[in-house]
């Protein structure tokens, strides 16, 4: 059985704040860190290699210093790593992404199982795993939250609705994107890391892609743009209480009893 | 205007003594420098045109041309109704709603877009909510959502009615279900919209919080038809019924390929958990929250109000309480009559989900935080201070 695992790598702080004076953009993005939302998908597919031996890759898109979160996923116990690097493929939306990484997919070849993360920090669409399900035209299932049995053929897993769990099972090759929880994600291990220390993560530029269209990726392959960024709407109708601890305590009760919630 | 290009670099106007505060403009690192050049990281890039606007002889914005598709063509806002086989998701009426409002700027009709194994349990519901017409898919395999089945139902219906906008509420089915329905068509799909706008053009404005932080994002689809969004549940209003007015079409499943590589083994009932989105009341507390005792005390102080403790996102990545207590884009969205922050510094990810709320009171430290921009009553001071004080009020008003 072989599993590819997508992920990614995001700024470690998401802040992002408008400077007040100039209007400008200031963003806190000192450090970069594995997607954690990924981290339970590596650990669903080295939980399955632990039952049956599968063969776990992991494929990224992203700038160079993706390699990072690549080789995290080789320490923590994923057998092979891929990077999708290129400057065609900068600027992606969700359409751009999920077609890049699909192809990428393809060329890497005969994916039983492709296992994603429920979404990303920064982006928080939740919808490049479902994007490169019907690039791939293969089944999928959102929202996976736990694995119920691995067959043969097909594998069986609960999945979290709004008011209910249903049960699925879906045969391969398909793709799954797993919430936070279903299981506990290992940490990258040193000794592990040692193994891998010739080893050459796989690269994939755009020269190398079957489709040599470039308007079917990075931003020119991208249906959507941000036309404006704004600070969120304000209550300008509002009451500000200062005063010492104890006298906003007092006020406060008074005010809730006034509004008879006590 | 947004049109879409890259920002270049012109390599003769570039200033060496000027390459550090080129680099430091640019909030997403994506200019770099290398060996006394300027370049742009297209991949980090993220067009916000700070560095065109500040060094305007180095950073240029460049247009990429495009083929245009004729947006006349392309009628009507569609919404696909959510049902669980018995009842139609409230989600799915609340972007009626909005449909409407946003159908008055263009004159488009308002669709609702509906797949079930018997449409006359929800045709009328639809219809009495003011749809010019209902579109209306009916098999028997149509009992139960199946991702690969409702793609090939859209993509069917999107070639015959071709519809401008198409929007969807943010349930499971539809976060899971409006993505393939965008890989497929090759077009695009915002996420979790909290505002949507329409221009006169027939171009809808996706607003919604990004980069996980305090800032909003107006995002349109300028070249590709349908344009698609998912809108949660309660961000929009639930509409008046109208006297209807509309028709049903029925349209015809001769040529659906109904093929399938999935099965639904069994539904399970969840237990019966508590929804925060349903309460009257509620007390929802930060990041400053950490110890048990520090949320013991607020919960006692909820208790005292008769209201749901909730939280928000930190709280829940550390553990200390269940996800479904959590306010926010990503947790729950709620609309209480009183809702009370505490120690809460007001990220979007969280405003977007609270804005409903009829009062609102904060208590901060922080003078400026931006929970004080939300709030109808906002009490600077130390929460754990406050706290205890408050209790102590709320508990001799009970006693007298």
């Amino acid at each position: 059985m072989k599993i590819i695992v997508c992920i990614k790598q995001v700024p470690a702080s998401t802040e992002v704040e408008i400077d007040p004076i100039t209007g400008n953009l200031i963003r806190d993005g000192r450090n970069a860190k594995m997607n954690p939302y990924d981290l339970y998908a590596i650990e669903t597919a080295l939980r399955i290699k632990e039952f049956n031996g599968a063969h776990v890759a992991t494929i990224s898109m992203g700038p160079p210093s993706a390699l990072a979160v690549l080789n995290e996923s080789l320490w923590m116990g994923c057998d092979d790593a891929t990077i999708m690097t290129d400057r065609k493929f900068g600027g992606a939306d969700v359409v751009a992404t999920s077609y890049t990484l699909a192809e990428g997919i393809k060329l890497i070849g005969s994916a039983d199982l492709i296992i994603c993360g429920k979404q990303t920090t920064d982006g928080d669409t939740a919808q490049v795993g479902p994007e490169i399900a019907e690039n791939l035209k293969i089944p999928h299932l959102s929202y996976v939250d736990k694995i119920i049995e691995i067959k043969e053929k097909s594998i069986v897993v609960q999945v979290d609705m709004d008011s209910t769990e249903e049960v699925w099972e879906i045969d391969y090759p398909c793709l799954i994107t797993v919430n936070k929880g279903i299981f506990t994600p290992r940490l990258p291990s040193y000794k592990r890391g040692k193994l891998f220390k010739d080893y050459e993560i796989r690269q994939i530029h755009f020269s190398d892609m079957k489709d040599q269209n470039e308007a079917h990726y990075g931003l020119k392959g991208s249906p959507t743009q941000v036309e404006r960024m704004f600070p969120p709407i304000k209550n300008t109708d509002k009451e500000i209480w200062e005063d010492t601890d104890k006298n906003l305590a007092l006020k406060l009760s008074k005010k809730l009893k006034e509004m008879k919630v006590v | 205007m947004a049109k879409k290009g890259i920002i270049v670099v012109n390599k003769s106007n570039v200033k060496q003594e000027l390459i550090a505060d080129y680099v430091k403009s640019c909030p997403f690192k994506a200019i770099v420098a290398k060996d006394g050049a300027v370049d742009v990281d297209q991949s980090a890039c993220k067009i916000c045109r700070i560095c065109a606007k500040k060094y305007a002889d180095v950073f240029t914005f460049q247009e990429i041309e495009e083929e245009k598709i004729n947006k006349d063509e392309w009628v009507g806002i569609t919404v696909f109704i959510e049902h669980d086989g018995k009842k139609i998701h409230p989600v799915s009426l609340e972007l009626i709603g909005k449909s409407k409002e946003l159908a008055k700027v263009t004159g488009h009709p308002v669709y609702a877009l509906l797949f079930s194994d018997d449409e006359k349990k929800f045709t009328d519901t639809l219809l009495s909510y003011g749809v010019d017409k209902v579109y209306s898919y009916e098999h028997k395999l149509l009992d139960h959502f199946n991702v690969e089945y409702y793609v090939e139902l859209m993509a069917d219906f999107v070639s015959k009615v071709k519809p401008s906008t198409i929007l969807y509420g943010g349930t499971s089915i539809g976060r899971s279900f409006a993505p393939r329905v965008a890989a497929r068509l090759k077009t695009g799909l915002t996420a979790d919209c909290t505002i949507l706008d329409m221009k006169k053009n027939t171009d809808l404005v996706q607003n919604r919080p990004a980069f996980g932080g305090n800032i909003m994002a107006g995002i349109i689809c300028e070249n590709t038809r349908p344009q698609m969004a998912t809108v949660r549940y309660k961000i929009f209003k639930m509409p008046e019924k109208v006297k209807p007015f509309g028709v049903v079409e029925k349209m015809s499943c001769k040529d659906i390929k109904f093929k399938t590589n999935m099965k639904l083994v069994e539904v399970k009932e969840k237990p019966k958990q508590i929804d925060i989105s349903e309460a009257d009341t509620i007390v929802c507390i930060g990041k400053p929250f950490k110890t048990k005792e520090q949320i013991q005390m607020a919960q006692e102080f909820a208790d005292l109000l008769g209201a749901q403790l909730a939280c928000t996102r930190p709280i829940v990545e550390a553990g200390a309480m269940p996800a479904i207590r959590q306010i926010g884009l990503s947790g729950r969205t709620v609309s209480p009559k009183l809702l009370i922050c505490l120690g809460i510094s007001g990220a979007v990810q969280f405003t977007a989900g609270m804005k409903g709320s009829e009062v609102v009171f904060a208590i901060n430290n922080d003078e400026n935080a931006a929970i004080f921009d939300f709030v109808h009553y906002g009490l600077v001071g130390d929460v754990f201070t406050i706290l205890p004080e408050l209790i102590k009020n709320l508990k001799g008003e009970k006693d007298v």
